[in-house]
């Protein structure tokens, strides 16, 4: 078990060198001048220029600018973006953010999903089952983006029971719209692959066994249903962790959530690469390990699968 | 504790009132063409501690009617008449709360398919502890240990803490049989529980359940196909034939004297029963005379398959590029005798099927040779293998996997001919509707699909795809022992009768010696990988010389029961 994860996370140094490499390449091909692009309708002078593109290493050739940014990251000093802020302290102020973001949508995803996906599936055909997969239909086909503003408008405007924005005050009950916005989606995914998981488990041998051996339906559903259900669920939940975190870009732009989504957006526009970069290479790290994660919680839910000792 | 519950469980039912007594049982589902009564008219009665079986073919309403004893009909079905009396009280309609308090405790379950009836990821010994928690029995280590010992399994502390795929099967189905008879229930309902069982493991389980429940004073309600099994192993036997009951009656005396007429076929054809090689002539009535010549044609003839030294090497992985080599068969060599049939016999991993995949060219030996009419088959180029597969065709086991959903009968059986060009299209059609002929088929069954055909009829397909091509040897990789046993009889006499009609060779492939004495000349037993003993079929079921033989030979279910001759 150990090998398996030390094997893993050795894998991570491929994975990020690659995407990094490409994140790189794809700022660094962008077209126009980030250093002219910074002054706007007054060029300055030519001198200046070349002082700020020697500051930033932008004169000099793809690898080495590459080569001094790994360097850079692996002592740990992700340099200033253009503004002149360091690096290091934007993704201090804004990853703590977008964390808190993901956790609670994957909360409410989890519960509401999970909850939602089985009474369904084991109602299967009855109204209750019949109603919430129009719901979570209709849920899936409207564009996120619809949606947030939708719910920005009923809940934040007319009904008043929350910010409709957050700006600065950031804290667990004020991100709770956005999280909500954002887990919609997933959470329609979520509740649709555990119905379909459930009403495939309940019909199982062992599920008749289990009742057979005279257990009360609660334990039968709650031990021998939902527990081999989680399996595929469980897996989905941990892979869309890292899809909630970079996929957060909408949602923070429509509630002004002051997080990666947000920061991203700016450094593309920007054209500045070290800050995209360090962003991206954050990200990369948290889809990785939320993938072993998910590895190491799949082992746990289904003993038939055992990675090499 | 536990053993005065049984003395009282014992007093508590005097031994002149029935147990389990079902009346007029009628059980009906609701499907999307409307109801379909599985059950009709259903009768049986189980006095304490008496074993009574329940024989019929897949869809009899056998275990219909024992699911409803235990109240786990499928949601679509229900007891729409007649009663289940358990200790007199009718529990048909009992409210779901009485038969938890039931289940477990009264009446226990012994499934089918010890593969999917246990929960993949929860240990063992969990399961055993969750039966005993919910009758309110004492549930720590040493009562779930004590519980699966005596299921005989051997080092049970260690084995309750591994989980159900770490377990073979006739270990899984011991542990399903612990569960079954943890709580002591006065009646335990065995469906189908050694089905899916190796033969000599099948006679091990047994065994054990019936010490156990002797020894418990449990009555048992088995369910099985196998009339043989039922005979042997119950006090009296229920046929059930399209949901109703139609005998019944102490066990030997149904099998000397059968009343009803689908009794006394399903006496005759059962294979585990048959004592002699189907007799194809008499059947049609030809002259002894006649038969003579044919026979004594084949013993002139040559070997038309000859297996020398045959060996077949998988490499196992074992992680890091390390592998160890697993010889699934090792220094196989027999002959084919023209115009026979051969039977190889084995149980699951003894490598049978793998010569069979060897022979047909669809594996390469890693050792040995496989010649045909004289001829090495390793050294044949591809325009010769595509002629060799005209001369051997094979006939798998499983006839819903084997044909084409997407293909009408007609496409199924023109395909072969199609591939290696074989006439136009109306001669190819007029060869189709011969081969439906031969095959006992209507020729309406050209333009229908596999899915509308019961399993004897596509196996028939598949026979008939088979002989498409006039081929001299066939290879029957289990082909009967999917179907019903009237049924396989059916399909095994139309074996026969091809094979002297049209002089065919076949190599047998199974596991059930019952079906070997009924169709084979020739048979050789494996056992892991090796050959162990050939010979004539009269010869190795008369005087097998190998202990592995004749442990096969005993585990056969109802081979000790002496049947009058005009029976068998």
């Amino acid at each position: 078990m150990i090998r398996f994860i030390l094997r893993r996370l050795l894998q991570v140094i491929p994975v990020f060198l690659g995407t990094t490499l490409l994140v790189y390449f794809m700022v660094f091909a962008l077209p126009g001048d980030p250093v002219r692009a910074l002054f706007g309708e007054r060029p300055p002078s030519e001198a200046v220029i070349a002082a700020l593109r020697q500051q930033y290493n932008l004169d000099q050739p793809f690898w080495v600018q590459y080569g001094l940014f790994l360097k850079n990251l692996f002592t740990f000093n992700l340099g200033v973006d253009f503004t002149g802020q360091p690096i290091a302290a934007t993704l201090g102020r804004v990853f703590p953010v977008t964390v808190m973001l993901a956790i609670e949508a994957l909360v409410i995803q989890a519960v509401f999903g999970i909850g939602f996906g089985l009474i369904a599936g084991l109602r299967k055909g009855k109204i209750f089952d019949s109603s919430v997969l129009l719901a979570s239909l209709v849920v899936i086909a409207i564009p996120i983006f619809v949606l947030g503003f939708v719910l920005q408008l009923v809940f934040g405007v007319y009904l008043g029971w929350a910010k409709p924005t957050v700006g600065t005050d950031v804290g667990w009950d004020t991100l709770l719209l956005p999280a909500f916005a954002l887990a919609l989606v997933s959470f329609a995914y979520v509740l649709r692959l555990t119905r379909a998981s459930v009403i495939e488990n309940s019909t199982a041998d062992y599920v008749r066994t289990a009742t057979a051996k005279g257990l009360s339906r609660p334990r039968v559903v709650m031990a021998h249903i939902l527990r081999n259900s989680m399996i595929p669920v469980v897996t989905y939940l941990g892979a869309s962790l890292g899809g909630l975190m970079g996929g957060a870009i909408v949602t923070e732009g429509i509630f002004n959530v002051p997080g990666v989504g947000q920061k991203l957006y700016q450094a593309i526009l920007r054209s500045e690469g070290p800050t995209v970069v360090a962003i991206v290479s954050v990200l990369v790290l948290v889809f990785v390990i939320a993938n072993l994660l998910v590895d190491l919680l799949y082992a746990w839910l289904d003993p038939r699968i055992r990675y090499e000792k | 504790m536990t053993t005065s519950d049984v003395t009282i469980t014992e007093a508590g039912t005097p031994a002149d009132r029935p147990l389990l007594e079902i009346r007029d049982l009628a059980i009906t589902f609701d499907t999307s063409n409307g109801e379909v009564n599985a059950v009709r008219n259903a009768h049986l009665t189980i006095m304490p501690g008496e074993t009574v079986a329940i024989v019929g073919e897949s869809g009899s309403g056998k275990s219909t009617t024992a699911l409803a004893a235990i109240g786990l009909l499928p949601g679509n079905g229900r007891v729409s008449g007649g009663q289940i009396l358990l200790d007199g009280e009718d529990i048909s309609h009992a409210p779901e709360k009485r038969m938890i308090e039931l289940r477990g405790n009264t009446i226990g379950m012994v499934p089918q398919d010890p593969m999917s009836n246990l929960n993949p990821v929860w240990k063992i010994g969990y399961q055993v502890k969750e039966t005993l928690q919910a009758n309110g029995r004492p549930s720590g280590p040493e009562d779930v240990a004590k519980v699966l010992s005596q299921a005989g399994l051997p080092d049970s502390h260690r084995r309750a803490k591994q989980y159900p795929h770490e377990f073979s099967g006739g270990m899984r189905q011991r542990a399903l049989i612990a569960i079954g008879l943890s709580c002591q229930p006065r009646l335990l309902i065995a469906d189908e529980p050694t089905s899916a069982l190796d033969v000599t493991v099948q006679r091990q389980i047994l065994d054990h359940l019936e010490g156990m429940t002797s020894e418990l004073g449990t009555a048992v309600l088995l369910i099985t196909h196998d009339l043989g099994l039922a005979a042997e192993r119950a006090d009296k036997v229920v046929v059930m034939y399209r949901g109703q009951v139609v005998e019944s009656g102490p066990s030997l005396e149904l099998l000397q004297n059968p009343q009803h007429p689908y009794t006394k076929r399903l006496v005759e054809s059962a294979p585990s029963l048959a004592s002699r090689r189907i007799q194809v002539a008499k059947e049609q009535g030809v002259e002894a005379a006649d038969l003579l010549a044919p026979a004594a044609e084949a013993l002139a003839a040559d070997n038309v398959l000859q297996i020398q030294d045959l060996r077949k090497v998988y490499k196992l992985r074992q992680g890091l590029g390390r592998s160890s080599d697993f010889a699934a068969v090792d220094g196989v060599s027999f002959d084919v005798l023209r115009g026979t049939t051969t039977a190889i016999v084995g149980e699951s991993g003894s490598g049978k099927s793998t010569v069979a995949k060897m022979v047909l060219q669809l594996e390469k030996p890693t050792d040995g040779r496989i010649l045909f009419d004289g001829v090495d088959t390793s050294v044949l180029k591809p325009s010769e293998l595509f002629k060799f597969r005209r001369r051997v065709q094979p006939i798998f086991q499983d006839p819903y996997g084997s044909l084409d959903p997407m293909y009408n009968i007609f496409r199924t059986i023109e395909e072969p001919l199609r591939v290696h060009k074989i006439g136009n299209k109306a001669s190819r059609e007029k060869k189709v509707r011969e081969l439906l002929d031969q095959v006992a088929l209507p020729q309406s069954t050209m333009r229908r699909y596999p899915n509308e055909l019961s399993g004897g009829q596509r196996q028939r397909v598949a026979i008939a795809r088979a002989l498409a091509l006039d081929p001299e040897v066939i290879i029957c990789d289990e082909a009967v022992s999917a179907l019903d046993v009237l049924v396989q009889a059916q399909v095994l006499n139309l074996l026969a009768d091809l094979q002297s009609n049209l002089g065919l060779t076949y190599l047998f492939i199974t596991h059930d010696l019952a079906v070997v004495r009924q169709i084979a000349d020739h048979v050789c037993v494996m056992e892991k990988g090796r050959l162990v003993e050939t010979g004539s079929t009269d010869d190795v079921f008369e005087a097998p010389q190998q202990e592995y033989t004749k442990a096969l030979l005993n585990a056969i279910p109802g081979a000790k029961l002496m049947l009058p001759p005009e029976v068998a």
